[in-house]
Formats: C-alpha cells, sequence, structure tokens
C-alpha cells in the first residue's frame, strides 16, 4: 500500500511485485499524508485546497485591480462568473430585492468548488479536494448556519418554525407531514448538499483510477493480447476526464444553485 | 470471485435516479423544442430537479461504502 501512497494518481505502482494479480482501486487510494501522524495529520488535500486559496485570491486580486471600462481578457473572464452568479443564480432565484447580500458567500462558494473540482483532472495536481467528505461538510455547515439564520432573522424564531409547514391540509396529515417537513428542512437538505459534491467527486475520481490503473496493468504486466487491450482502457480514461470537466463544473453550479434555493425558501414570505 | 454485496445495492439505488432523470431531460427537451426563448428559464428548473433525483443514487454509492 505505501507504493500507492507514494506514487502520482495516475501513475500509481501496482504492488504486484509478489505476482498476486490487480489491485481496484480502493477508498484509501485516497487518503495521502504529507507530514504529521494520527489526528494531526497534514494531507494531499489540504495542500490542494490552500493552494486552491491562494490561486483565487491571486487571481481574483490581479485580474480586478486595474479594472478597465472596456475589459481585457482577464477581466472579462471574472465578470462572467461574477456575472453568472450574480445575475443567473442569485438574482434570479432570491429576487431582485434581497439578493445582494448573499452574492459574497454564493460567488465564493461557487470559484472555490470550481477550482477544487477542476484540480481533480489538471496534471500536476490531479485530486479533486471535495472527495474527502470533511470539505464538503465544512461547506455545507456554512450554508446551513447561513439560512437557518437569515430565515430567523428575517421572520423571527418561532414564525420561521410554523412557516415550514404547508398551511390548510387537513387534520389528519398534519401527523405525517409535521415530521418529514422538519426532517427535510434541518436534515435531509444539508445531508444531500453535502454527500451530492462529495459523491460525484468521489465517484469520478474512482472511476479515472479504475480505467489507469487497469490500463497501466494490462500493459505492463499482461500477454500480448492484453497489452493491445490496456489501449481501450486508457481511450476510456481519456473519455471519462473530458466527462469528468463537464461533471465538475456541473456540480460547482448545483451546489451554488441548492444553497440559492434554500436561502431563498427560508426568507421567501409564501411558505 | 471476490468484491462487496454492498455495491449491488448501489445498482438498485441508481435504477429510479437513472428512469427519473432521463424523464427530466426528457421533458427539458421537449419544452426547448417546443419554445426555444424559454431556454434560459428551462434550465434552471431542470438541473435542480436533476439534483433533486440523484440525491438518491449518490445515497446508494455512498452507503455502498459505509457497510463494507
Amino acid at each position: 500500500m505505501s507504493l500507492h501512497l507514494l506514487g502520482t494518481s495516475l501513475v500509481a505502482p501496482m504492488a504486484s511485485g509478489e505476482g498476486e494479480g490487480f489491485h481496484a482501486p480502493t477508498p484509501e487510494e485516497f487518503y495521502w499524508p504529507i507530514f504529521g501522524s494520527g489526528d494531526w495529520t497534514f494531507t494531499r488535500p489540504m495542500a490542494v485546497f490552500g493552494l486552491s486559496v491562494i490561486l483565487i485570491s491571486w487571481a481574483l486580486i490581479a485580474l480586478t485591480k486595474k479594472a478597465a471600462i472596456v475589459p481585457g481578457k482577464g477581466q472579462w473572464l471574472v465578470e462572467q462568473a461574477y456575472d453568472f452568479v450574480r445575475n443567473g443564480l442569485a438574482r434570479d432565484i432570491i429576487g431582485s430585492k434581497e439578493f445582494l447580500r448573499f452574492v459574497p458567500l454564493l460567488f465564493s462558494l461557487f470559484v472555490v468548488i470550481l477550482v477544487n473540482n477542476l484540480f481533480g483532472i489538471i496534471p500536476p495536481i490531479q485530486y479533486p479536494t471535495m472527495s474527502r467528505i470533511a470539505f464538503p461538510i465544512a461547506l455545507t455547515l456554512v450554508v446551513y448556519v447561513v439560512y437557518h439564520i437569515a430565515g430567523m432573522r428575517k421572520k423571527g424564531v418561532g414564525h420561521y418554525l410554523t412557516g415550514m409547514i404547508p398551511k390548510g391540509l387537513p387534520k389528519p396529515i398534519y401527523v405525517l407531514m409535521i415530521p418529514l417537513e422538519y426532517a427535510q428542512f434541518f436534515l435531509i437538505r444539508p445531508l444531500t448538499l453535502a454527500l451530492r459534491l462529495f459523491g460525484n467527486m468521489f465517484a469520478g475520481h474512482m472511476l479515472l483510477l479504475l480505467f489507469v490503473m487497469g490500463g497501466e496493468y494490462m500493459l505492463l504486466h499482461g500477454g500480448i493480447g492484453l497489452k493491445i487491450t490496456s489501449i481501450g482502457s486508457f481511450a476510456m480514461a481519456l473519455i471519462f476526464t473530458a466527462f469528468e470537466a463537464l461533471i465538475q463544473f456541473l456540480q460547482a453550479y448545483i451546489f451554488t444553485l441548492l444553497a440559492a434555493t434554500y436561502i431563498s425558501d427560508a426568507i421567501s414570505e409564501e411558505h | 470471485m471476490e468484491g462487496n454485496i454492498a455495491i449491488l445495492g448501489y445498482g438498485l439505488s441508481a435504477i429510479g435516479p437513472g428512469i427519473g432523470i432521463g424523464l427530466i431531460f426528457a421533458a427539458f427537451i421537449n419544452g426547448v423544442a417546443r419554445q426555444p426563448e424559454a431556454r434560459g428559464m428551462l434550465q434552471g428548473i431542470a438541473i435542480l430537479g436533476f439534483a433533486l433525483a440523484e440525491a438518491l443514487a449518490i445515497f446508494g454509492l455512498v452507503l455502498a461504502f459505509v457497510f463494507r
């Protein structure tokens, strides 16, 4: 196993010295300690996340410092991303009255998740940070606190809690309805928000690992027939890398979209 | 043959969301074909529905690795 951890993810050498055959990738493949041990280990996703924060801060400051009326290429890119989140997500979903307060949060979420996801297929890094469950949980915690606090501030605690239950239903239905609605707002929403991002990144990286490791094994340890078949495996890895890029963008978009939807649900009056 | 039978649970849990996501995007394509200018509005709704339907498959995937 130590051999797996030393190599980069795409050329992970197989522990095949014993000649015991192919090992399919397991979740342990995702644990990459750099230094330290036990609870205080500094791991590879932490390094990647730190790198992403430095990169995003540098890019946003450098590209918008000399903001011109006629934007250059870099400024245009930042403005497109900002416009996409501000007008395409926040204003359309939260409504033009209150959306401005939440734009900084939504824009940060979108950019951080997008860059961290894309790190999953950018060659020297190749590690989607969000495939470790702790990172999506931390981001979800921020969204969870924000939408509850925003709702409670707007309506007051009591009115906020009763406002979650739809009114005008027959009495017996409420026995079923009240637990379901509260479970949805307090458990299912944050749980699915975190698990969706985690699951997509985890499964996608696992798939790439499987194709590349399988192809590598067939190429190095198989007979002549298997060596030819390994081309197919590497081609699939290439195709799925392009597919992953789409999924990674989509997941950043979906996370931000759902965060905006939850905030909108919490502060809107009609519920 | 080795492996983990919990993965079969993931296969089962992927059936429902698979059908659901197919229905959602079929409706989306129908809507855009009939009224191309409504594309922007429909896209957000379709992606939202897709995300909600997908949640069950993701649960299946995660639980397959939790109960090894």
